[in-house]
């Protein structure tokens, strides 16, 4: 239909009026204007991101090629001072602080999406869930001002010797507790990442149909069985989707972990003891930098990052998509 | 009728009781740290505030007293140069998805970049801009902070514009189509005006985002103790300033910082919240007066 | 022949979405071994009615009910019922097929039998091959028991669903127009499968189908806006009826 319209256009003018755009430029030619106009913008965003990318490459080349890449992540040798940097701890500590973050927070989200949606009165659950969704929108900086004068407090006086008194002998639970490090920065991840869970499972709940709900009960299943039979079990693999993004919002997470985090560059078998993520390293180190080869470094470092939560970012995309193909039947 | 009481009958229905247990136990356990950052964001934060803290400068340090107006001036300035560059790039790209070439080579490695840039760390963006504006300027700016900030707000504003336009129906367009309008006419005059609700809310909802960072900002902007407006020199943000204030040992300092969480966490919220009425004005009306109607029929 | 014992009665039910009040003081008596049909226009009420003998209305937000099902005597909105019970005893087949996407033909047919744990696995080996003989599937899916039950036609899955509800041997089954999301060849089997089912269980099936309650029902309810016009043995109400109401509607002049 298109067609007809435009190449109509071109045989008779279109009639002055109401049409005051009209330029005595063909229709037909006007559209291939634009839709070069709008290519050309969408190549400059492909190729500015590009550059970006490898220009990021050339930043650390310089660390690259003094350390060499395997050697550098393979070390946890961080000395400025020296101009000697290895990154294992930074790996250590961003894989070991999102990892326990997402064992606390996974559990809680899947708990509470099933609270809001199966338990509570819609308008109830409705005013809720917003207001989980608001956590999401809290800045970063207010968790961390939080995480230093709130709950590094609470961590240090109370979480601590309630953790020595029952847990104290496994080697997670050893050495004194300044408040921050990594358990902290753990708690804290563990609140951010709740809201990203929770919308993802929420959504992938509502696309149960309500009659398997109700086959279940008419089976004589208890809610509990109800839940477990008709939503938790179809839905597993879109809560693994959710449960990845969480994964990768906690991997990228920066300023309430590096002001919690107590930026230590040693790695330590206690979650009491403080220590450093990708991120928190590049937060703190990257405004002081005065060697190029520490800037190199932190940059090579940020690569990792970068690249780690693309990865673990497109994984849980692809899960949820299979997810939501599989039940757009 | 063969009413069970057997053991496992009691232990199913004590699974049941204990699993409910559980989720309103994960209920309190996500709601109470959120409550109590929301009270010592108010208490303490509402606290601090004064007159000062909106109109002066920070006083030398060691001096009690002093505010933040340059910091939030500071994020004011950088928001608007992120939003003044991002904005019209994000809404053009948006709409390219949505209505121009689908499915192409160009579009999906597009499509592809957004998602790309959705899921960087923003501590990532800020080397980005560092590389791009700090280095060749060889200064920190506010420029530089001000592209970071339009890196976080792109991806958003592209894909909310993307998302909604595909929510217009096809006839539409064929009905402009139909009365000889050319294409790009027809979406540029009637779809995306037809749908500027939305996408505002989507540019309103990037914008409250990119104000509460402090990642990109930290090494681009970097941030200063005194006003300044020169986009070729460093900027001070509340974000930035809120982190300074809050890693010092003055007392006085942390107090503004979290006078300055409370400022931030209005503006973003208050945006956030805002942007959200509009869209779901008519659903919110509907709630209000179904939650009148139950309130009444309580008293009644 | 001997008279047949009265197993599920409601009594002056009433059922309420809110304010609105959909099913208005129902009273009917059904008998073991019978098929019970329920008919009417769409929107009288009668899936609310019908969703409301097994407590299964309830579960919809807002919605309660008013009155007495008693089955075998016994009140169940009584207030120290426990619905799970209820359920257990009243058997449900829903308007479209809808077996468990996450479990295997043979995990569909057993899991009522697994919630109330039974574990033996030779006696639920025994009860799934028993119950999809009875629902005429066994031959069908004899060989693929570990496959997903989605992976069955619509009129298989609705067979299965019909295995999955007598193998906990309900003395009650509903049925929810359980043909009208199939084709006519598989709407012929479930039917024919109705009449097997008479044998052993009472049948409660709401339609909107009027031949077919003709075909299968022994009686017949007329429902119009949730008010109870006519019923009795289902030759009299479709041959015979009292009703204006319901003649009107059987030959086509309303509804």
């Amino acid at each position: 239909m298109e067609q007809t319209v435009t190449q109509k256009s071109i045989k008779n003018p279109a009639p002055k009026g109401p049409d005051s755009f009209h330029l005595g430029i063909p229709f037909k030619l006007q559209d291939k204007i634009n839709v070069w106009v709008l290519r050309t913008l969408a190549f400059a965003i492909i190729t500015m991101l590009a550059t970006l990318i490898v220009l990021l490459f050339k930043q650390s080349g310089e660390a690259v090629k003094e350390f060499g890449l395997w050697n550098f992540i393979s070390t946890d040798n961080w000395n400025p001072v020296e101009d000697e940097f290895g990154g294992l701890s930074f790996l250590y500590g961003t894989t070991v602080s999102s990892l326990l973050a997402l064992a606390i927070a996974a559990p809680v989200s899947v708990a509470i999406a099933l609270f809001l949606n199966e338990m509570l009165p819609a308008w109830l659950g409705k005013i809720l869930g917003l207001f989980v969704e608001m956590i999401a929108a809290i800045p970063s900086i207010v968790f961390g001002l939080w995480g230093i004068y709130y709950l590094a407090p609470f961590v240090k006086n109370t979480l601590t010797p309630m953790l020595k008194g029952s847990l104290g002998f496994l080697p997670l639970f050893q050495g004194p507790s300044f408040g921050i490090g990594m358990l902290t920065a753990s708690l804290i991840l563990a609140i951010m990442i709740v809201p990203t869970i929770t919308s993802i499972c929420r959504e992938v709940f509502k696309t149960i149909p309500g009659h398997q709900k109700e086959a279940a009960l008419a089976l004589g299943a208890t809610r509990y069985e109800m839940i477990k039979l008709a939503i938790l079990s179809p839905s597993f693999s879109g809560i693994m989707g959710g449960v990845v993004l969480g994964f990768g919002r906690a991997l990228g997470e920066t300023m309430a972990v590096a002001m919690v985090i107590g930026n230590s560059t040693t790695i330590s078998s206690s979650l009491l003891a403080p220590a450093s993520t990708m991120a928190s390293v590049i937060a703190n180190e990257y405004a002081e930098a005065d060697s190029d080869l520490h800037v190199a470094a932190l940059c090579l470092v940020g690569i990792f990052l970068f690249v780690i939560t693309l990865i673990i970012n497109f994984a849980a995309r692809s899960i949820v998509w299979h997810f939501n193909r599989k039940h757009a039947r | 009728m063969m009413i069970e009481t057997t053991n496992y009958y009691r232990w199913r229905k004590f699974k049941n009781r204990f699993f409910q247990f559980l989720l309103i136990m994960a209920a309190i356990a996500v709601l109470t740290p959120i409550l109590l950052i929301v009270q010592y964001t108010f208490v303490k934060g509402a606290g601090s505030l004064n007159l000062d803290f909106f109109t002066n400068l920070p006083k030398p340090v060691g001096e009690v007293g002093g505010g933040m107006r340059h910091a939030i001036l500071g994020t004011l300035y950088l928001v608007a140069i992120g939003a003044a560059i991002a904005v019209p790039i994000g809404i053009m790209a948006g709409i390219y998805l949505a209505e121009f070439d689908k499915k192409s080579a160009l579009s999906r490695i597009l499509s592809f970049a957004i998602d790309l840039l959705t899921g960087v760390p923003s501590i990532i963006v800020g080397i980005f801009a560092y590389i791009l504006l700090v280095v060749p300027m060889k200064s920190f700016n506010a420029m530089a902070g001000g592209v970071a900030l339009s890196i976080i707000i792109l991806p958003i504003v592209t894909r909310a514009t993307e998302e909604i336009l595909k929510l217009v129906p096809d006839h539409i367009r064929e009905a402009g189509l139909a009365l000889g309008i050319p294409r790009w006419k027809v979406i540029f005059m009637i779809v995306v005006p037809g749908s500027f609700k939305g996408i505002f809310t989507g540019v309103m909802l990037a914008i409250s985002r990119a104000a509460g960072e402090t990642a990109p900002l930290l090494f681009t902007a970097f941030g200063n103790m005194y006003m300044s407006y020169r986009i070729d020199q460093p900027m001070a943000s509340l974000p930035v300033q809120i982190y300074n204030y809050a890693i010092s040992p003055f007392e006085d300092w942390q107090r503004q910082a979290w006078g300055g969480a409370f400022v931030l966490i209005i503006i973003v919220l208050g945006i956030n919240l805002t942007s959200r009425a509009i869209i779901n004005r008519n659903e919110l009306i509907n709630f209000f007066s179904e939650l009148k109607k139950k309130l009444n029929s309580k008293k009644a | 022949m001997e008279e047949a014992k009265t197993i599920l009665s409601t009594k002056n039910l009433e059922c309420f979405f809110g304010d609105f009040q959909a099913v208005k003081g129902i009273s009917i008596d059904y008998k073991e071994k019978s098929i019970n049909a329920i008919i009417g226009p769409s929107g009288c009420g009668k899936s609310t009615y019908l969703r409301s003998l097994n407590r299964i209305h309830e579960e919809i937000p807002g919605a309660y009910n008013k009155g007495e099902v008693n089955l075998l005597g016994k009140n169940i909105y009584e207030k120290d019922v426990d619905p799970v019970l209820i359920r257990r005893n009243i058997g449900m087949v829903f308007q479209k097929p809808n077996p468990f996407p996450s479990l295997s033909i043979f995990d569909n047919v057993v899991i009522g039998l697994k919630l109330q744990g039974v574990k033996n696995k030779s006696l639920l080996q025994e009860k799934a091959e028993h119950s999809l003989r009875k629902a005429a599937l066994w031959d069908e899916v004899k060989d693929k028991l570990n496959k997903p039950g989605t992976s069955l036609s619509g009129g298989q899955q609705q067979r299965l669903c019909i295995a999955r509800t007598i193998a906990v041997d309900p003395p009650v089954i509903l049925m929810d127009e359980p043909t009208s999301a199939l084709d006519p060849i598989a709407t012929a089997s479930i039917e024919e499968l109705m009449m097997e089912l008479k044998k052993e269980f009472c049948v409660i099936i709401v339609t909107h189908n009027m031949q077919q309650a003709a075909r299968v029902a022994d009686n017949t309810a007329f429902f119009v806006l949730g008010e109870l016009i006519e019923q009795g043995a289902s030759e009299q109400i479709f041959t015979n009826p009292k009703q204006k109401k319901t003649e009107d509607y059987i030959t086509g002049r309303f509804g």
